[in-house]
């Protein structure tokens, strides 16, 4: 029975194919020593993406040395922010505004060599290959992430009018995939797009006042903690984002923050009570 | 000799009156007493991380569990389009009863009555929790919230956060959780699998676990278990699910005595960005929402599709949604959108490569926006084009951009190509009206569970059933099942936590000394192809019995000649897929045993034998081509007892009454 799956295997797969040469850091745990192995890969189909690439490389060195990349990933639609690696430099590859998943091979020429390595930062150990520890991130979030309502607490979602334009520009720092790519760009390892990019979301809403200050000097104490890096002003985190956060999220945290400190010293001490100033 | 009965528990009264006379009529458990509770919880999606916040808050002891490196990462995250709620903002009649009865007859008369009235009587509520928790949802200048229409339904009641919904709704839920962790009430393991369900004295009182980064396998013991896994889509292997997606939890829960539910019901979403190649590894979906503004047609003749579609004049189109299904046109219901695309390609009509496309065209809505924009004004047809472009990229922006990244191709210059992709499966887990399965303790919500969506669920509905389960139903569900029980009364000590770890070690042990020569995709790939094939978008009795024949050979084949390198004490991401997949191969059976035994078409389910013909359609009986549903002999839930060898599972029935819908041929003509 000549199924449509079926005709597709069939009829499909005459698309251009590419010759590449790869370098994959490997390194089998947190505290082993890495090391570059050369692959060569041969008959990449250039509508395959970067992650279906590492798939045929994988099947492969399967059956070859039985010993595949490690290499995180999850929904492959550049959405669920899981996978990431850094391609030839450059966080999720050459291609703006995309996730490794979403980068597809034609992008690449044939005979190209493509260096393929694990987000590096302190703060995000490497586990094993390419895949990192990035719970940095969670801890943050559980620093003041949120807007602390209890469920059945919530009045009629149009008792409080939002302006179209807070809704978007919220939404804008909501877009956040969490990937880490800011912090894999930046030469500090700073989380400050990541944190900002938070922090903001909700700050720029009216159900996010009541806790902004305490939310923003928690998040920051936080990123600080987990070992994340200064912000030295040198955009490459917006260049990196998938999602392409901008900057002007970090500014907007510079200015809570110092808000936020005046607050905390002067008027109405974060945690102690006391009125909103 | 089965002993199972099948109590649904429905709440007496009137079905407007059940969930308010319900939460009234059950018992409570004191503050006091809550904490001495504990519940595991696993998925970290919506379904599960809105339950674990929310039970966390009321005061139970929580533990949550996802096999993701973060809560936040489950693939909820995915769901574009939007959610549902019966608020009527938009005056325009919308009530809990419309979407109710939407719901219902979108599931084609095969979901429960009662569990659907009360998802649209909480769905209002959803919309409220999310937006206190600053979900910044899609809102109009006056600033109030907006509003879009959805397939299967006549009114605007979809609330939305550009295309990435779930994204918001998810990361809403998972702050909620944040708060919760941070509070020290919800302990978080991420990158951990569950493994096994622990049955004690027929109560389910915990659960095996691997940490997928040591490879420590450990067994937590608590008074509940929630199971808000998700669904079992990537049985097909290629699916809009995640790679990681598996049946594992509830399949094993299911050889612990869990009914599995109506397993054949599947959702084939109809505008997924076609296949490309046999390397492929997922398939992507665009969010339905697509369909308020694109066309869908394909060439009326065959000769046609070879040609770039500029060159194809209108009448030479066949807009085949529109002609077929006025009233609906491109908003026709999922199941019969996808059955389309399948038969206009099936006549040789389709676009693409291999001819498995149909474009998705947006042109007539760039040229309206942009007179819309224009406000009269005359202006040149390049600057008109301009201003609709700028419409289209401010509500789809990001659909289009995905397009174009995994195509190449440009949406706004050419019609896309789409087709059906299988998305989200509505059968699961037996669950009672207190999302209780039949073994008692076990509860479970969202995908997982077969509750609302009957056999096929309506756009914009699975978000609103995660949240519903959640943070409204459970938490009031759990409470009069927990008051039977004695908190902490079973612990790790017991010797059924022992065997259920030793099972899972010797399993993973004999999947490691296989060292066979196929790798896990190959086989994975294999019983995607099967599946899709015979038990896809259409089924057929001798179909389902040659997958039947083959299944139980691909299975031996797998248990003999899989490779898994590597070891278990690591990082084994060979590991973990082969044991999903040896699931899945076991699961697919399962599917196939309870679509041959449904003998009739319904929703998703569509059975070749079982559709209306053109003499039907002479006698206004249907619509020639439709799914012929057969009321008499299958108003029921089909629910699956496992018996230690699949093919001689036991069929358990759960008769589905109907007080307040109509059973009605589903028409959308």
């Amino acid at each position: 029975m000549p199924s449509l799956f079926r005709n597709f295997y069939l009829k499909t797969s005459m698309a251009r194919t590419l010759n590449l040469h790869l370098k994959i850091w490997r390194q089998p745990g947190p505290d082993a020593g890495g090391w570059f192995q050369e692959i060569e890969a041969s008959e990449i189909p250039e509508t395959a993406s970067f992650l279906e690439m590492l798939d045929i490389v994988n099947q492969k060195l399967i059956s070859v040395s039985g010993d595949p990349v490690v290499f995180d990933h999850d929904c492959r639609e550049g959405i669920c922010g899981t996978c990431g690696m850094v391609i030839n430099g450059v966080p999720h590859g050459p291609q703006r505004g995309t996730t490794t998943c979403q980068l597809h091979m034609r992008t690449f020429n044939d005979g190209d060599t493509i260096w393929i390595e694990p987000f590096r930062a302190k703060a995000f150990p490497i586990i094993k290959d390419l895949m990192v520890n990035r719970s940095g991130f969670d801890r943050i979030m559980a620093a003041g992430g949120f807007i602390s309502v209890r469920t059945g607490a919530a009045q009629d979602a149009n008792a409080l009018p939002i302006s179209k334009e807070a809704a978007d520009s919220s939404m804008d720092a909501a877009e956040c995939i969490g990937c880490g790519a800011c912090v894999a760009s930046c030469k500090n390892a700073s989380a400050m797009l990541f944190t900002a990019a938070k922090a903001g979301q909700f700050n720029m809403l009216p159900q996010g006042q009541p806790e902004k200050h305490r939310r923003v000097l928690g998040m920051v104490k936080t990123m600080d903690e987990a070992g994340f890096g200064n912000c030295t002003n040198q955009y490459e985190c917006e260049a990196a984002c998938p999602k392409r956060i901008g900057v002007r999220w970090i500014s907007k945290l510079n200015r809570d923050y110092t808000l936020a400190v005046v607050h905390d010293t002067l008027l109405a001490p974060v945690g102690k009570g006391g009125g909103e100033g | 000799m089965s002993t199972i009965m099948l109590d649904a528990k429905i709440p007496a009264g009137p079905l407007a009156q059940k969930w308010t006379r319900h939460k009234q009529e059950s018992k409570l458990i004191n503050p006091a007493n809550k904490r001495k509770f504990t519940v595991l919880v696993v998925g970290s999606g919506l379904a599960g991380a809105s339950a674990a916040a929310t039970l966390s808050e009321l005061g139970y002891k929580v533990k949550c569990f996802c096999y993701q490196d973060s809560a936040r990462r489950a693939h909820s995250i995915a769901a574009q389009g939007g959610i549902n709620a019966a608020k009527n903002y938009q005056n325009d009649g919308d009530s809990v009863h419309r979407l109710f009865y939407d719901t219902i007859k979108g599931g084609d008369f095969r979901a429960r009555e009662a569990n659907v009235y009360r998802l649209a009587e909480v769905s209002s509520a959803i919309i409220d929790q999310c937006v206190a928790q600053g979900v910044p949802l899609a809102r109009e200048y006056g600033g109030l919230l907006a509003n879009r229409s959805f397939g299967g339904s006549q009114v605007s009641r979809t609330f939305y956060a550009r295309g990435q919904t779930g994204q918001q709704l998810l990361l809403g839920a998972y702050s909620a959780l944040s708060k919760e962790i941070a509070r020290g009430n919800v302990q978080m393991f991420p990158r951990t699998e569950m493994l096994e369900l622990v049955v004690v004295e027929g109560h389910a009182k915990g659960i095996v676990v691997r940490d997928m980064v040591s490879g420590e396998v450990t067994v937590h013991a608590a008074d509940a278990v929630l199971l808000a896994t998700g669904g079992y889509g990537n049985v097909f292997y290629l699916s809009t699910n995640a790679k990681g997606c598996n049946t594992t939890a509830i399949w094993r829960a299911h050889k612990k005595g869990a009914l599995f539910a109506n397993p054949c019901y599947t959702q084939i979403h109809p505008t997924c960005i076609p296949v490309s190649g046999d390397y492929q590894s997922k398939l992507t979906l665009m969010s339905e929402s697509l369909r308020n503004d694109g066309r869908v047609w394909v060439p009326k003749k065959k000769e046609d599709c070879g040609k770039h579609p500029s060159e194809i004049p209108e009448d030479a189109r066949d807009y085949y949604l529109e002609r077929k299904y006025p009233s609906y046109g491109n908003l026709a219901p999922r199941d019969i959108s996808s059955r389309s695309a399948k038969e206009a390609c099936d006549e040789g009509r389709g676009v693409g490569p291999g001819g498995l496309g149909v474009y998705l065209d947006f042109a007539d809505a760039i040229e309206r926006y942009g007179k819309d924009r224009a406000g009269g004004r005359e202006l040149p047809q390049a600057e008109l084009q301009r201003l609709g472009k700028e419409v289209v990229a401010e509500k789809y922006g990001n659909l289009f951009e995905m397009y174009e990244q995994i195509t190449g191709e440009s949406g706004y210059e050419r019609p896309m190509r789409i087709y059906p992709a299988v998305h989200y499966t509505m059968g699961g887990l037996w669950v009672d009206y207190n999302l209780m399965s039949n073994l008692p303790g076990l509860f479970v919500l969202g995908e997982a569970n077969f509750s609302d969506h009957g056999a096929n669920r309506l756009g914009a509905s699975a978000l609103m059933q995660g949240l519903a389960d959640g943070y409204f139903v459970i938490p009031t569900t759990i409470a009069p099942y927990l008051a039977t029980q004695k908190p902490g009364s079973v612990t790790t000590g017991h010797g059924a936590f022992r065997e259920a770890a030793e099972a899972v070690n010797v399993r993973t042990k004999k999947m490691l000394d296989i060292r066979g020569k196929r790798s896990v995709d190959s086989f994975h790939r294999e019983l995607g192809l099967l599946m899709w094939d015979e038990c896809g978008m259409a089924r057929s009795d001798e179909g389902l019995r040659r997958a039947l024949a083959r299944l139980p050979e691909l299975r031996e084949e797998f248990w003999n000649n899989v490779t898994v390198p590597g070891s278990g004490t690591d990082v084994n991401q060979e590991l973990e897929k082969a044991g999903r997949l040896a699931d899945f191969l076991e699961f697919g059976e399962l599917m196939c045993i309870d679509a041959l035994h449904r003998e009739e078409s319904c929703g998703g389910h569509f059975r070749v034998e079982h559709q209306y013909t053109k003499d039907d359609e002479a006698k206004k009986l249907g619509q020639a081509g439709e799914a012929r549903r057969n009321d008499e002999a299958f108003t029921y839930v089909a629910a699956w007892e496992y018996t230690g060898d699949i093919a001689r599972s036991i069929l358990h029935k759960e008769p589905l009454q109907f007080e307040e819908a109509h059973l009605a041929v589903r028409s959308y003509v």
